[in-house]
């Protein structure tokens, strides 16, 4: 597992690098081929003890969502814009860490003794917030940010609870480090693996790469939504923690093959893997652009639970992570067949 | 030429909504073979029939999905949670009997609501009349496809039913295959997928033919009903000739040419210039290096609904236009 590394690392969308280079640098020897592509995406062939009849594209998005300094005011108080989708309600008081140097800073608004009663129970736009990195004035703060630097949540990554992770950013680090082990290790059949950029931002990296490798199937390993509350009826809980992988039936961008869907969850069934359905179809991910690519191509959707997406800190589950992977393994020497 | 009623009853009572076409297209296939020289069906199961000819290359794209509902959950009495497969109308869908692929029926409510602009599709629901959960998973599963269900009703001058979107389309390029005479231009019918989820299938089937022109064939709205949105289209008054929507601004050579066919073979038409919703053409347009596209509309009233209607006269006057377009040598 690769999350310490992956989740610490700061990786908002189109500022790919840094998880980039960390990646390469962890499975360059394991690989048959490995490049980065115009637009930043990481493409690695790698070999298994057979071809395979079908061209299988295995991907994840290195990206995560965040902020963008928009112009830093005279008090040296840093305004934002977000990048990806981010609730305002998450932000305050949260500590960050901005640009290429990682300056610390805090997201600040009014304290609760000098806001009037009626300002208690509205919730404060992102126009209202700022980052303060300590500076003294604009001059000092221009001398460690500039307007266009990203801003990355700061949040460390702990083991807690009942085999559970917390981390920031785990959508989508998760499926990048379920996508490192499986390039680490011996596999049945030959893959593409591809490390996305920009997901968040609207599936931008998916296109070029599926464009370039041309999968017949394509697997998208994600975290995805889980909202489990207990007074929440059952149509209403998208995925559950600790029940395995989420297979999607349909989002916003995708309507999955059900015919692939139908094989994967008999080769779960058969291994004895836990898994789920992702009773949404809301959100959407890379397959949305993959499938539409060139004369298109068949996807599935398997997605670690993840609490508190897109905010400062999620949570996922150690043995959810682990279901995910031991599925993916035990589909891609069965994935190219049809369903019984 | 007259309205095959049969076929257009038979076409839009098919079972086909976005992702899941087998049936729709098997009933396709049956009704075009002997008119086209070549067919496959592509990686996302759009229906490509291939007239050839040493002409330009022309794909016709009118698409066999229809909307429909996602079941998502089943709970312990055997009630059937759903989403949405398209644009489903929560208040539309409030008491419709709907069809699954397996025969299974079912009907449309929603919990108790105060005031139904709170209706939403999360608080509604499928009863296909089971007893607990048990017997509902016998004959349905989550992640299945159900669609609506209604009567094929028509008169002398119109036809209502579900599903005229986008089956009276694929009625329209069915015909004019029927009754094509001889033509150099190399044609591609193409009975596409997943239009109503966002016009993929008319994506990837342009990729791989990569046309000169394309010519998507599908319903548009209304404007000619009680205080209806302002809307230049109307009922009886002729097929109608895309000017734009939301997908594209078709291209003045494609657009032109119809209107001029249209003038010259005496076949009423009506210029369609709408705010809203897009067509096959809006991906056909866009693929590769661009491809000059138009479309024939069918006016049709009360789209995504269980009575859409349209007049039997503007559908056969796009038959007559589609085929004066794909027999004028281009």
């Amino acid at each position: 597992m690769f999350l310490k590394n992956l989740t610490e690392k700061a990786g908002v969308s189109g500022n790919e690098k840094e998880v980039r280079d960390y990646i390469i640098s962890e499975i360059k020897d394991f690989v048959d081929d490995i490049y980065t592509d115009r637009i930043g995406n990481l493409i690695v062939f790698k070999k298994g003890k057979n071809k395979g009849t079908k061209r299988i594209m295995i991907t994840a998005h290195m990206d995560e969502v965040g902020l963008m300094v928009k112009e830093i005011d005279s008090a040296g108080l840093i305004k934002f814009i977000p990048v990806g989708g981010i609730d305002p309600r998450v932000l305050v008081s949260k500590t960050v860490q901005v640009g290429k140097d990682k300056i610390i800073g805090v997201i600040g608004a009014k304290p609760i003794h000098l806001q009037k009663k009626n300002e208690w129970s509205k919730v404060l736009g992102i126009d209202e917030l700022y980052v303060d990195i300590g500076a003294k004035d604009k001059e000092d703060a221009e001398k460690k940010v500039s307007v266009g630097d990203y801003i990355s949540f700061y949040t460390l990554y702990e083991e807690i609870g009942d085999n559970m992770i917390k981390a920031k950013a785990l959508d989508n680090r998760v499926g990048c480090s379920i996508l490192m082990e499986l390039i680490k290790s011996d596999v049945d059949v030959d893959f593409y693996g591809v490390f996305t950029v920009m997901e968040e931002v609207g599936l931008i990296g998916a296109g070029p790469a599926a464009f370039k490798v041309e999968p017949d199937i394509a697997v998208i390993l994600e975290g995805t939504v889980c909202y489990e509350m207990p007074d929440l009826e059952s149509h209403l809980i998208p995925t559950k923690v600790g029940e395995g992988p989420a297979i999607s039936l349909a989002d916003r961008t995708t309507i999955y093959d059900k015919k692939l869907r139908e094989r994967v969850v008999e080769v779960a069934k058969k291994n004895d893997i836990k898994w789920q359905y992702r009773k949404t179809a809301m959100g959407g991910n890379d397959s949305g652009k993959i499938h539409t690519t060139k004369s298109g191509c068949s996807t599935v959707t398997l997605s670690v639970p993840t609490r508190y997406i897109h905010s400062p800190v999620s949570i996922i589950s150690k043995s959810d992570y682990k279901s995910t992977y031991d599925l993916l393994n035990a589909i891609l020497p069965e994935i190219d067949k049809e369903a019984k | 030429m007259k309205l095959n009623t049969e076929l257009l009853k038979k076409l839009v009572t098919a079972y086909g909504p976005a992702s899941n076409e087998g049936i729709i297209r098997s009933i396709i296939i049956d009704e075009i073979r002997e008119y086209v020289d070549e067919y496959n069906v592509d990686n996302l199961g759009n229906l490509i029939a291939h007239k050839k000819g040493n002409g330009k290359k022309i794909m016709i794209s009118a698409h066999m999905d229809q909307i429909g509902l996602m079941v998502t959950d089943i709970d312990k009495d055997g009630f059937i949670r759903f989403g949405n497969i398209g644009g489903i109308s929560p208040s539309i869908s409030l008491s419709q009997k709907v069809l699954f692929e397996n025969g299974t029926m079912g009907a449309i409510f929603a919990e108790p609501v105060d005031d139904l602009s709170k209706l939403k599709l999360d608080n509604m629901y499928i009863d296909i009349g089971a007893r607990n959960n048990k017997e509902a998973e016998e004959k349905v599963n989550v992640g299945d496809i159900c669609i609506y269900y209604s009567e094929f009703i028509d008169n002398e001058h119109v036809v209502f039913t579900s599903y005229l979107d986008d089956r009276v389309g694929c009625y329209v390029a069915i015909e004019t295959l029927k009754n094509l005479n001889a033509t150099d231009n190399d044609l591609y019918f193409v009975f596409s997928v997943q239009e109503e989820v966002g016009l993929r299938g008319a994506k990837t089937a342009a990729y791989s033919i990569d046309p000169d022109f394309g010519i998507a064939i599908d319903v548009t709205a209304h404007g000619d009903t009680p205080k209806a949105k302002r809307f230049a289209i109307g009922l009886h008054k002729g097929t109608a000739i895309k000017v734009k929507d939301n997908s594209i601004i078709t291209h003045p050579l494609v657009r032109n040419n119809l209107v001029e066919l249209a003038k010259v073979n005496d076949i009423k038409y009506q210029m369609e210039v709408l705010e809203f919703g897009g067509t096959d053409s809006g991906a056909i347009h866009t693929t590769k290096e661009g491809v000059p596209s138009g479309v024939i509309s069918i006016p049709t009233r009360y789209v995504h609904s269980t009575v859409e209607m349209a007049s039997k006269d503007d559908i056969m006057d796009s038959v007559r236009l589609l085929k004066a377009y794909l027999e004028e040598k281009k």
